[in-house]
């Protein structure tokens, strides 16, 4: 464990020529795509570009996460996360949740708006059972309409406000995620006014956290795609690089498979196998979104 | 000494260059009756003389570790590697770093390079390893609530550990495994553990038949810790935290649920 590095070809070197290899250190954090590529947005950053006719992953069943709960058991996960697509548009996310806290702390990644007050009750009385973690975190792309609205989609400003603000009054608090398209989210100054702007809706202890974008996907077009020079070929990865990605250390579940992160599950290659245990091997940061990742110590964990 | 089969050992987390609290901890210690003390790292950071420290934990025979502190200060390393990812926990980690790098003299940080970065003990039949962090990092933190069984069954198991008594988050509790292992992390000395209380805490085990853990709460004079933070203008919001119990800075990092407790 630690800092040994994993056996392989070029575990924690580069082959010539070509791209290093991230050992595998441990499986700490287990994604679920529980909502596959569906999601009841259409926003035009999304790396996995998805939206409600996007079916290229499905929906994960309350069955199937249940037998991913007992490989991770064997492997000592430690935490779970639960992204999309839209997490609750999955009509068995709640019992999901529940079974997941009962082995391990739990962040679900939303855009809250399907976050009735109901449901925000349900999400504080299954956090309240648990000895374990209960994080839910809600994108925003900026702290008025006309910045958020035209990535994200109109009307949505006021509806994941609601969202917010509903789980406040269940007594749960929100991580606020912002992605680096609210041009503003990058620097200190426009950091200060996100927190600013969060303790004026309500949140008496502000918790944001700030995405670096991934230029696949939807953002490809709505931006630009990247350039060649946006590539790891050639370098060499010190084994504290390593433990700083998250694919050192995190799988991703989807209907398809497991993947080696959450960012990269529509390149086949980053397929790793079916079971967790065949996974856990070394994988070549050959994609530009791994440069992303290095180069901005980009991690999708809270 | 021990008492028919039983040994009591005491573990102080991090010290946080906390002299006073230090002191009284040690003379609960000594009238406890423990066979042994270990300190698990972190003398300085946060407080004021950092230099004050190390002689009370040598007179009162403490078994030290290193921590990320004294890692980073026996290296001459610019930042204290706490492991903290926010800007915010970052910015104030740094004024503590700083200060306590300037006012640790070099004969004490050379003797932190000394240390051990681990120990193994073996009580009753038991091997108990003490750690910082965690068994595979320095500064890994464990929290209650992100600490889950299966988790750490597999860091002990790893370890080859029975029991493991770490520190680093500042905050204590305990998790007994189903296979019988046990985790313990004994919370901290240096600043009150989030609860609006100004008492710190640091942790018993007696090994006897089975593992007994007790967290003990230790009253010091903080008004006086908070004026020589002050004398030294050390930052406000550290010396609030003294004197209120509620943590002010570096609350980042903390779960749902630990955040949820305290004030901020």
């Amino acid at each position: 464990m630690g800092t040994s590095v994993a056996p392989g070809p070029a575990a924690s070197g580069k082959q010539d020529g070509g791209y290093p290899f991230v050992p595998s250190l441990s499986l700490d954090t287990l994604w679920f795509q529980v909502a596959g590529t569906i999601c009841n947005l259409k926003c035009t950053h999304c790396f996995i570009s998805c939206s409600p006719t996007n079916h290229s992953h499905g929906m994960l069943t309350l069955e199937d996460v249940r037998g991913r709960l007992s490989e991770a058991a064997r492997l000592g996960v430690r935490e779970y996360y639960f992204t999309g697509g839209e997490p609750f548009l999955n009509p068995e996310m709640m019992p999901i949740i529940e079974e997941t806290l009962g082995q391990g702390p739990v962040s679900v990644l939303t855009n809250g708006l399907l976050l009735t007050p109901e449901k925000c009750r349900e999400l504080k009385r299954l956090s309240d059972r648990s000895d374990y973690s209960l994080d839910i975190r809600i994108s925003i792309d900026g702290y008025a309409e006309q910045v958020n609205d035209p990535i994200r989609g109109a009307g949505t400003y006021r509806r994941i406000l609601d969202g917010i603000r509903n789980l406040a009054d269940a007594g749960l608090n929100p991580v606020v995620t912002v992605t680096e398209a609210c041009g503003e989210a990058a620097s200190a100054e426009g950091r200060a006014r996100f927190l600013e702007w969060m303790r004026q809706i309500g949140l008496k202890k502000p918790r944001l956290k700030i995405l670096s974008l991934f230029r696949i996907g939807a953002e490809e077009h709505r931006l630009r795609a990247y350039e060649s020079w946006e590539s790891l070929r050639g370098r060499r990865l010190t084994e504290e690089e390593a433990e700083k990605l998250q694919c050192s250390s995190c799988r991703m579940v989807t209907s398809r498979g497991v993947y080696v992160c959450p960012i990269l599950i529509d390149e086949p290659r980053a397929r790793m196998g079916d079971s967790l245990a065949e996974t856990l091997r070394p994988f070549e940061l050959a994609s530009s979104s791994c440069f992303t990742c290095h180069e901005y110590g980009v991690t999708c964990r809270t | 000494m021990s008492v028919g089969d039983t040994v009591r050992l005491a573990f102080f987390g991090g010290i946080y260059s906390n002299a006073h609290s230090l002191r009284a901890a040690v003379a609960d210690v000594r009238k406890w009756g423990a066979d042994g003390l270990y300190a698990l790292g972190d003398f300085g950071a946060f407080g004021p003389h950092p230099d004050r420290i190390f002689p009370v934990l040598l007179e009162a025979g403490a078994q030290p570790i290193q921590g990320n502190y004294e890692e980073s200060l026996s290296t001459g390393a610019t930042d204290c590697h706490c492991g903290y990812t926010d800007p915010r926990d970052n910015h104030f980690a740094q004024l503590s770093y700083d200060y306590t790098f300037e006012h640790t003299s070099e004969e004490w940080k050379r003797w932190m390079g000394t240390l051990p970065r681990t120990r193994r003990l073996e009580v009753g039949g038991r091997r108990v390893l003490l750690v910082h962090g965690s068994p595979r990092k320095i500064n890994e933190f464990l929290w209650e609530s992100t600490s889950p069984v299966v988790f750490l069954e597999k860091l002990l198991a790893d370890a080859r550990a029975d029991v493991l008594v770490c520190t680093h988050t500042g905050l204590h509790w305990k998790r007994e495994l189903p296979s019988g292992r046990l985790v313990v992390n004994a919370g901290v000395l240096g600043r009150p553990a989030n609860d609006g209380n100004t008492n710190v805490w640091y942790a018993r085990l007696t090994f006897g038949r089975g593992v007994e853990v007790e967290f003990a709460p230790v009253a010091y004079d903080h008004e006086t810790l908070a004026r020589e933070m002050e004398a030294e203008r050390l930052p406000p919001a550290f010396i609030e935290t003294i004197r209120t119990g509620w943590w002010t800075t570096c609350l980042e990092v903390l779960p749902a649920k630990e955040r949820q407790r305290g004030k901020f």
